[in-house]
This record gives C-alpha cells, sequence and structure tokens, in this order.
C-alpha cells in the first residue's frame, strides 16, 4: 500500500511535474523566479494550497458531482458533473482565503512571508490543473492527497531550480532582445527537455 | 454604499442565479448531442476497425452490421445478457475499475500493466449479409510509453489472422510512439498471423520485416524511435491473445461453427 | 471615444502590448495546445470569446460589484462562461475538445482574463471593454497561431492535416523535425519570438539588472567586476 502511495507521489513529482512536463502555472513560474528567496516561499505556498484543495476537490467530487454520486441523498439519477469547473475554483478561491485569515491568525510569521504570494494562488492554474487532472485519474482520497502533496512538491522544486539558474544568469553577458523574458523562455525549455527524459519509467 | 452586507448578498445570490440558469441551460439543452457524439466516437473507431466505415452514410445504419457481445472471462462463453448489464451501453474500461465487477491481475501474468481487468468484456461480430460470421472485434489495452494505448483489433473469421488495427486513445510522443495512428503502420497488420501452432508469435519487431523470413507472417515494423511503444504494443497483444485474454473465447467461437 | 481610440484598445495588444510577450500573461495553454493549428484554432476563439464577453458582462454591472466579494464576483461570470463554451465544444466539436482536454477549463484561471477584468472592465463602459477583451485575445491568438504553424508545418510536415511538405516516412523528401512536436519546443520558439519583437520594438527590452564593467586598460578577464 505505502509502495502504492509512494509512486504515484514520484510520477507527480519527476514524471509528470506539474511545471515541467505539463506546463501548469507558467505565468507565476516565470514571472516569480527572479530571486531564489521569493521563489521559494511561492512554492511552499503552492504546496500548502494543493494539498488543502486536492483532497476537498476529491471529496466533493465523489460526493456530490460524479454520476450517481448523490445516491446517499436518494437521487442516484443526478449527474452534477457540469458544474464541476465552478465547485472547483470556488473551493480553491474560499481556501486561499480560509488559509490567509488563519495564517494571520494564528502564524503572523508565516503569513509575512507568504503574505504576497497567497492572493496569487488563486489564479496559478497550477492548483486547478493539480484537480482537474486529479479527476480524470479517478483516484480515491487517500491518493489524492499523495497527487496534491506530489503536485505542490513538484511545482514548487521547479520553481526554486528555474530561480537557482536566473540568479546565475545575471554574470552572463545576454543579448539585449533576449534579457529577461526572452532568456526565461529558452531556460524553461531546455529543462522541460531534460525532463522528458523521466518518461518511459513507469513505476 | 457598495460594501453594505445586505448590498453584497443581494449582488450575489443575482449573480450566482443568473449564472447558474445559463449553465444548467447549457448543459441540459446540449446533453443529448454530447452523449451522442461520445457514442459514435466509439461508433467510428470500431467501425474503422472493422473496415467498413463509411463517413457518408449515418453511424447508426451501419452499425446495426455488428452484433455485441458479453464475453465471461472465467468459462470464456459469449452471452447475450448477464445480470442487469445493458448490452449496448455497456464499457469494460469503465467496469473494469469497479471493484465488484473486476479483479487485479496477477503481477506475473499482467505484461501489457492493465491492472484490473474486468471480469465480463465485450466484443463486436461482424456478420456479412448472409448472416456468417465475417469478423470479430475485441477491444484490447495496454501500456505504453508515457500512458495506457486503448483500442480495437479486428480478426478474420479463422480466427488467426488480423484484419484491422486502431487506437482511440493514447499518450504517446508525438512524431513517435503517436505514429500508432498512422495509416500506412496501420495497414501493415492486414494479413498478420497471431498464433502459430497455439503460441502467440505475433510481434512488433525492431526494424523492418525480412520478407523472406519465414516468421514474416508473424511479425509487423517497429516504430522507429518508439522502441517501448512498439514493445507496449507486443506486450499488449501477447497478453489480450493469451488465456487471460480472449483465447478461450476463440477457442469456443471455433468450436460453435 | 472616438473611432481612433476603439481602434488603439483593439490593435494595441497586438504587437504593443501582447500579453505573452509583454505582460507574462496566458503562457500555460499557449504550449501544450500548439502541435496542431486546428486544435490551436479552436482554443483562440474559445478564449478570446471568454475574454471578450468576461469583460463585456462584468463591465455591465461593475457599478455594482461590492468590493469585498470582487474577485469571486468575476471568477463566477468567467467560470460559468467557460462551461458554456466547453459544454459547446463538447457538443458540436467532439474531436477537439477531446484533444485540449482539461485545457479549457483552464481558461478560468488564464490570466489574460482574470487580467483584463481586473485591470480594464472594472473601469470601463461595456462597449469598450469588449473591444479589449477582443483585443487582448486576439493578441493572445497571434502568437500561438505563430508557434503553431511553426510546430506543425516543420514538425510534421502538414498544415490544418494537409500535406505541405510530404515526409519521407510516407515516400516525400522531407525529413520531420521531431523536437518541434514535443511541448517544450514551444517554449524556445517564444523566446525567440520574444526576441525578434524586441529587436524591432526596442522600448521592451527589460534593464539589464547587472551591467558587466567595459575592461579596464588591460583585459584582465580574471578581474571582470559586477556594475551593481
Amino acid at each position: 500500500m505505502l509502495e502504492h502511495y509512494l509512486s504515484i507521489f514520484i510520477t507527480t513529482v519527476f514524471i509528470e511535474n506539474i511545471a515541467l512536463s505539463v506546463f501548469l502555472g507558467m505565468c507565476t513560474f516565470i514571472a516569480i523566479s527572479k530571486k531564489i528567496d521569493a521563489a521559494f516561499g511561492l512554492g511552499v505556498a503552492v504546496i500548502a494550497v494543493c494539498l488543502i484543495t486536492v483532497p476537498l476537490n476529491n471529496f466533493i467530487f465523489n460526493t456530490i458531482l460524479k454520476d450517481g454520486a448523490l445516491a446517499w441523498a436518494g437521487l442516484p439519477d443526478v449527474n452534477l458533473q457540469f458544474v464541476g469547473l465552478i465547485s472547483y475554483i470556488g473551493v480553491i478561491a474560499a481556501a486561499v482565503q480560509i488559509l490567509e485569515m488563519f495564517l494571520d491568525r494564528f502564524v503572523p510569521a508565516l503569513y509575512n512571508a507568504l503574505g504576497v504570494f497567497l492572493p496569487l494562488i488563486t489564479v496559478n492554474c497550477a492548483i486547478l490543473g493539480a484537480t482537474l487532472f486529479m479527476v480524470e485519474k479517478d483516484l480515491k482520497f487517500g491518493e489524492s492527497v499523495v497527487y496534491g502533496l506530489g503536485a505542490g512538491v513538484g511545482w514548487a522544486m521547479a520553481i526554486v531550480v528555474l530561480a537557482g539558474i536566473r540568479e546565475k544568469l545575471k554574470y552572463s553577458d545576454i543579448p539585449d532582445g533576449l534579457q529577461g523574458l526572452g532568456v526565461t523562455f529558452l531556460i524553461v525549455g531546455l529543462m522541460s527537455f531534460g525532463f522528458m527524459s523521466f518518461g518511459g519509467i513507469s513505476l | 454604499m457598495n460594501d453594505s452586507v445586505l448590498k453584497t448578498l443581494t449582488v450575489s445570490f443575482v449573480v450566482c442565479l443568473f449564472c447558474s440558469l445559463i449553465v444548467s441551460f447549457a448543459a441540459v439543452s446540449l446533453r443529448d448531442a454530447q452523449n451522442l457524439n461520445k457514442l459514435n466516437d466509439q461508433r467510428i473507431k470500431i467501425l474503422k476497425t472493422a473496415a467498413i466505415y463509411n463517413p457518408e452514410e449515418s453511424i447508426e445504419s451501419q452499425f446495426v452490421r455488428l452484433t455485441p457481445k458479453f464475453v465471461d472471462f472465467s468459462n470464456g462463453l459469449l452471452l447475450d445478457e448477464f445480470e442487469d448489464l445493458d448490452l449496448t451501453t455497456y464499457d469494460p474500461v469503465y467496469f473494469s475499475k469497479q471493484a465488484d465487477y473486476s479483479t487485479p491481475v496477477p503481477a506475473d501474468l499482467d505484461i501489457a500493466i492493465v491492472k484490473n481487468k474486468e471480469n465480463i468484456g465485450k466484443i463486436y461480430l461482424l456478420k456479412d449479409f448472409n448472416n456468417n460470421l465475417e469478423k470479430i472485434i475485441l477491444p484490447i489495452r495496454g501500456y505504453g510509453l508515457w500512458g495506457t494505448l486503448y483500442g480495437y483489433i479486428a480478426i478474420d473469421k479463422d480466427l488467426n489472422t488480423i484484419r484491422g488495427l486502431e487506437f482511440y486513445e493514447h499518450k504517446e510522443t508525438p512524431g513517435l510512439g503517436a505514429e500508432v495512428d498512422n495509416p500506412k503502420w496501420k495497414a501493415l497488420w492486414d494479413g498478420k498471423k497471431i498464433y502459430k501452432d497455439g503460441v502467440i508469435e505475433i510481434a512488433v519487431i525492431k526494424g523492418k520485416v525480412d520478407k523472406s523470413n519465414k516468421m514474416a507472417d508473424y511479425q509487423v515494423d517497429g516504430l522507429s524511435g518508439a522502441t517501448l511503444t512498439s514493445r507496449g504494443v507486443t506486450n499488449m497483444l501477447a497478453f489480450w491473445f493469451s488465456e487471460s485474454g480472449y483465447q478461450e473465447t476463440l477457442s469456443k467461437i471455433n468450436y460453435d461453427s | 471615444m472616438t473611432v481612433k481610440q476603439y481602434k488603439e484598445v483593439l490593435t494595441k495588444p497586438l504587437l504593443d502590448e501582447n500579453p505573452i510577450t509583454l505582460q507574462i500573461l496566458g503562457i500555460c495553454s499557449a504550449l501544450a495546445v500548439t502541435s496542431n493549428l486546428s486544435v490551436t484554432l479552436v482554443m483562440c476563439v474559445a478564449l478570446t470569446s471568454v475574454v471578450s464577453f468576461s469583460n463585456l458582462f462584468i463591465s455591465l454591472i461593475r457599478n455594482y460589484i461590492p468590493s469585498s466579494v470582487r474577485i469571486i464576483v468575476q471568477m463566477t461570470i468567467i467560470a460559468s462562461l467557460v462551461i458554456v463554451v466547453d459544454e459547446l465544444l463538447k457538443a458540436y466539436d467532439y474531436e477537439t475538445s477531446k484533444k485540449l482536454s482539461v485545457f479549457v477549463g483552464l481558461i478560468i484561471t488564464n490570466c489574460i482574463v482574470m487580467g483584463r477584468a481586473e485591470a480594464f472592465a472594472m473601469k470601463e463602459k461595456p462597449f469598450i471593454s469588449f473591444i479589449d477583451g477582443l483585443g487582448n485575445g486576439l493578441g493572445y491568438s497571434v502568437i500561438l497561431i505563430a508557434v503553431a504553424i511553426v510546430r506543425e508545418l516543420f514538425g510534421a510536415g502538414t498544415l490544418m492535416g494537409y500535406e505541405i511538405l510530404p515526409l519521407v516516412s510516407n515516400g516525400g523528401w522531407y525529413p520531420a523535425n521531431n523536437l518541434l512536436l514535443l511541448p517544450p519546443s514551444s517554449f524556445i520558439l517564444i523566446g525567440l519570438m520574444i526576441w525578434g519583437i524586441r529587436a524591432y520594438k526596442t522600448d521592451q527590452i527589460e534593464a539589464n539588472e547587472f551591467k558587466l564593467s567595459k575592461h579596464a586598460t588591460a583585459p584582465d578577464l580574471t578581474k571582470r567586476e559586477l556594475n551593481a
């Protein structure tokens, strides 16, 4: 059993890395990767939000939205999958808001560190993407916890690595037009080619 | 004034009401068309595998030539009904994920990495106009490089000759493994043989098939640059034509006729 | 508003303020859906209609939205539009909707939509907001279509599925560049495109935070200093 969860985790972090293999959360990935500190803070926030929202959305999907899931309420023929998107994004927005208030009240140090990044996360497609892939893979609740954690860790790892490379880049003599955004795109391209070599590993 | 509690609640309520009306209207009014698309998508692939698809004719009228049958994997028998399952809408892939209707495949037999196999399969029989069996269409699936490939294979009434192969879903690398969709490659399968003296010999080999080789009838050109996908297809066939797959069923069909 | 202003709002996002190459918005889908031109076109139409109509509706009720629930009201409207588009695609273009899979749903979190709602539609009148949405949708489409043309033509030798360059594997003369069919290649293409645009529009060049100092009298490479 443990082996099964471990294989989901490793697959999500490396083989199906949410940033470098399925390219989600790219806008923040590229915009907030100039400094390692900021990238690390954002990475931790994404891990936290993924870990909360993916299982939560899994629960909502399995008990309310799925075809026939409302059987417990005496409505076995109802299929509410078409309101899936709006429910997931609602859950994410609410979870981010609650997390923000919670941190502000109980862990002010962490709140100050993450503060600016939290609102950004609602529109980070890595979070919604993780939920949508979770639905597509039809994961069970326990698996979805591991999947959420893996998705967050994978994304965080990728952004920290990119920030590290970009910090080193300031010593390079880059052509004017490529400065900043342009060269970042090229680097991310090369990084994700690198990640393709994980393909074919089946756990 | 915009921030009073009453106003906030009213605006939220009106927006929600309005949006839910639009969304529900779209979902309900389009549902029939969507379900039809889903059904036809599969049917077209099955018709293509059987090599009788004609885009000009209605799918419905072409599909009547195919007779679906349940396959009981425990004894290989073909059935017209099983418990309360509906033969027209039964989806083996869906049921392979339902604990009550599937069995985990033992790891040493699971060469195609299907993990769970449905207890009841579904195959299609293509009959000619005199109601004689012409081809059998079998659903197959197995792991390639990036994920599971799902498809159909058509075999001749001699129960040993392949007549067509189609995949309807896969995640293989574009340009390499995804060449399983290349019509030229798919055409290579027509006429290949599966069993030789009762042993499964069909395989996708590395490189081109040497026509003078006496095994040439059992071999298909490999996909260049896609060794793992090619191996996946070989394993998939080896699994589904073995005793864990349709072998027993095929022998029973033979017996019947 | 004069006609000229409308025109400016419409055409500015095409090159001068392109959402992808300058504003860093909506990049995710630019990578995943560009290996095939016809799929890309459907995605562009879907995104452009969502961003135009979300701008229109949000602008219509902009004076009634309480600021405390602003984001969630915008999200609700955007998500509803996306669901409608998704349902329409599933009903009328099932093949493409299968290929786009979750990327239609991800339009909700496409920063272009949210960004334009927040930056433009909350302040301006409905019609001009609609035009702004249209312009930004087109700016996004221009880049996507350019990437898709390069990837499909040189990666698979086809455009919209029609054969342009006959491939060696099909008996022609063109050896396909399979690298272009892999998603990471679109990063490289967009990166080069940014370089191209900035070579022409030099005002978009980002200032170098760290400039290498000029060599002193003798070119002593061990003593390069940074001028932060």
